[in-house]
């Protein structure tokens, strides 16, 4: 009896330690996620919906490889990330804020842009490892405690970035000034507007930050995570950040459980892949979940009528009050 | 802060000759934009674009392929302006084009004995069915639980590029396809006609054709089309006049699944004559098909002319593919660019803008 009940245990164990030993893998898989679904709520929160998340990403992902492989620094890589995410969500606010075009169509024409042109801006780079790769970092103390300190205390910088970035974004939404003007354009543009609230300029910075934000996730995947560029190497991670934006109810806390609920999907693909499983039916793993997630939250959503912004995709002016 | 805002007014008559223009200006800036980008990538523009027209439309071989090419463009943009009309964001009928294939394949694995007309008549029904299932999993989803189409049709779309390739790297790889993932040929009665010399599967196109005849007599003649229009353009005086929202979203999605289905069936019984790989029956139909219905301005029979000329840009991009060494993703550029300023354009009709200090 006592050798069944320590085989129970061993057993246990077992399972315990390779979920425990899959988290850092899920957290970093998890990372360009939670980076694009911050950057989602922020500029949903505004009344924008932003579908050109994939080629904001993708952009974000072969401009920051090149840059980080021309100058050898892999922050000059996130910044031009950054900066390039930015300019593309300038054109999806411009398209859809300015001139009011159907903010799916739009959406999805960036996406497409963003696939044409980083496949042939990246044709260079195919195949190249990445010197200036982004290295782990140890915390210090923290880092050097047995299990936990190899588990959890030696990520790279921008693990640790979007971590922070969680509770920063959670509270300026919240509990500031700004975060009351950027939900109140959102849920009522009218009644902002007259209050003083310069409508056009809070979703114009709201997209423009999101944008930023995915261009940094995008790099994140071939700067840290690959490191390498492979033409479209984000194979749908853009579009499941729009789903996980719903799946958070446009709260930045639960953006971080949904992007590594995600993150850990994809690590589960590969650790089953040696069982036997077709590796097809395992793909489809995380767009399976998109839809049971987005299935799930609109039942939630409505139950305790945490809804989307109101005002989301619809474009304001001044005339049609 | 003190700048220069662009003021948007709402017109309340527009010039017959408007809406023409603002579509020929938009192309035009598109074109120059996309100019612009190549410039900018090191490609010269003016080498690309007279490669691309040329290889789908200055020969006859060019402008054979490029009508096989419009050929899947037609059923699926044909069936996208129903649903955009209808005011449903299927995106995902990239994922209805494979389960069409899917369907019409496992037609041929369990019944290769029939005859020819039995046959692919049966292929054809199967498609459409495919797609059309496809496409009413977002639909039931949008009407009993409010989900959103525009993410679960797309999500779809990954999920059936992963069954296709699940079945030909598993279960339906062939026996004489020499490791290649890959089914057996189609036996003879399976296989669409084609014109002679050209890989044109005629009967489909046909059907490409009739559909949007179908469908535009749908969408302008019937109570039906009248309700899809109704739904799409004023949800709210929909409903105060008691139509079925429901219904609209279920039929519109059904009806676009399974056109993106018909044109799945054709491109491996007309085309390929097995199933191939995603990528291998598909440069993306699905997703190019979205600007063949946004460009013929959510016009059925206009779709029939925006799907040659996406066509013609398919044929031209694996030209330029060729001759100057680029990326198959290239033509996406064209794609975006394309999308963008036509939606853009179409608001010109309804507003006029105006620059003000």
């Amino acid at each position: 009896m006592p050798e069944l009940l320590l085989d129970l245990v061993q057993t246990f164990l077992t399972i315990l330690a390779t979920i425990l030993l899959a988290i850092p893998a899920a957290i970093r898989a998890g990372t360009p996620l939670l980076y694009g679904t911050l950057g989602e709520v922020y500029a949903e929160r505004s009344g924008v919906l932003n579908l050109g998340m994939e080629g904001m990403m993708i952009m974000g992902a072969v401009s920051g490889f090149a840059v980080a492989q021309i100058t050898n620094n892999a922050g000059w890589g996130l910044l031009a990330a950054a900066l390039v995410g930015g300019l593309l969500a300038l054109v999806h606010a411009f398209a859809s804020i300015t001139l009011r075009v159907n903010q799916v169509v739009s959406g999805l024409a960036l996406t497409m842009l963003g696939l044409g042109i980083s496949s042939l801006m990246g044709k260079q780079f195919v195949g190249q490892p990445l010197a200036a790769r982004l290295q782990p970092v140890d915390i210090p103390i923290l880092s050097d405690l047995p299990i936990l300190g190899e588990l959890f205390f030696q990520f790279d910088v921008m693990v640790y970035i979007s971590i922070v970035l969680v509770p920063v974004l959670w509270f300026v939404l919240y509990k500031t000034r700004l975060g009351v003007t950027l939900r109140s354009v959102g849920e009522n543009p009218s009644a902002a507007d007259a209050l003083g609230v310069n409508v056009t300029f809070v979703r114009y910075a709201a997209v423009v930050f999101g944008g930023m934000l995915a261009g940094i996730g995008g790099s994140y995947l071939s700067i840290a995570y690959a490191p390498a560029w492979i033409e479209g190497m984000t194979a749908g991670a853009g579009w499941i950040v729009v789903a996980l934006t719903i799946f958070a109810m446009w709260d930045p806390s639960r953006a971080l459980l949904g992007a590594y609920l995600f993150g850990g999907v994809r690590v589960l693909q590969f650790r089953l892949q040696p069982l036997g499983i077709s590796p097809n039916l395992l793909n489809m793993l995380p767009y399976v979940l998109t839809i049971l997630v987005l299935w799930l939250s609109s039942g939630q959503a409505a139950k305790r009528r945490l809804g989307a912004p109101a005002a989301l995709m619809t474009a304001y002016s001044r005339e049609e009050r | 802060m003190k700048m220069a805002r662009i003021r948007i007014e709402k017109r309340l008559s527009s010039p017959r000759w408007l809406p023409v223009a603002s579509l020929a200006g938009g192309l035009l800036l598109a074109l120059l934009t996309v100019a612009v980008i190549f410039a900018a990538l090191g490609v010269n523009p003016l080498v690309a674009f007279q490669r691309i027209f040329r290889g789908g439309f200055g020969s006859l071989y060019g402008l054979q392929e490029t009508v096989t090419k419009s050929i899947p463009l037609m059923l699926i943009g044909v069936g996208l302006t129903l649903a955009f009309r209808g005011r449903m964001y299927n995106i995902g009928a990239e994922g209805q084009f494979m389960m069409g294939a899917i369907f019409a394949t496992g037609i041929v694995r369990l019944f290769p004995q029939w005859p020819f007309f039995l046959l692919l008549t049966t292929m054809f029904l199967a498609g459409f069915v495919g797609g059309a299932l496809w496409a009413g999993i977002p639909a039931l989803l949008k009407t009993r639980f409010r989900v959103d189409e525009t993410l679960t049709s797309l999500m779809m779309v990954y999920v059936a590029y992963e069954a296709v390739k699940f079945l030909v790297y598993g279960p339906w790889r062939g026996s004489d396809t020499r490791g290649f993932p890959i089914t057996d040929e189609f036996p003879l009665a399976a296989q669409i006609p084609i014109l002679t010399g050209t890989r044109i599967h005629y009967p489909t196109l046909l059907i490409a054709l009739l559909a949007a005849v179908v469908v535009y007599v749908l969408l302008t003649r019937t109570k039906l089309g009248y309700e899809i229009r109704v739904s799409g353009e004023n949800p709210e005086a929909a409903r105060y006049a008691g139509m079925d929202f429901r219904k609209v979203a279920l039929v519109v999605m059904l009806i676009s699944g399974g056109l993106a289905g018909l044109a799945g069936m054709g491109e491996v019984a007309g085309i390929h004559f097995r199933l191939r790989p995603p990528e291998a029956i598909s440069p993306g139909y699905g997703f190019t098909a979205i600007i063949v219905a946004w460009l013929a301005r959510l016009n059925p029979l206009a779709a029939i002319l925006t799907a040659f000329l996406l066509g013609g840009l398919l044929v031209g991009g694996d030209a330029i593919q060729i001759a100057l060494n680029l990326p198959a993703a290239t033509v996406q550029i064209f794609n975006g660019v394309i999308l963008l300023f036509v939606i853009a354009s179409e608001l010109f009709n309804q507003y006029r803008f105006r620059l003000e200090k």
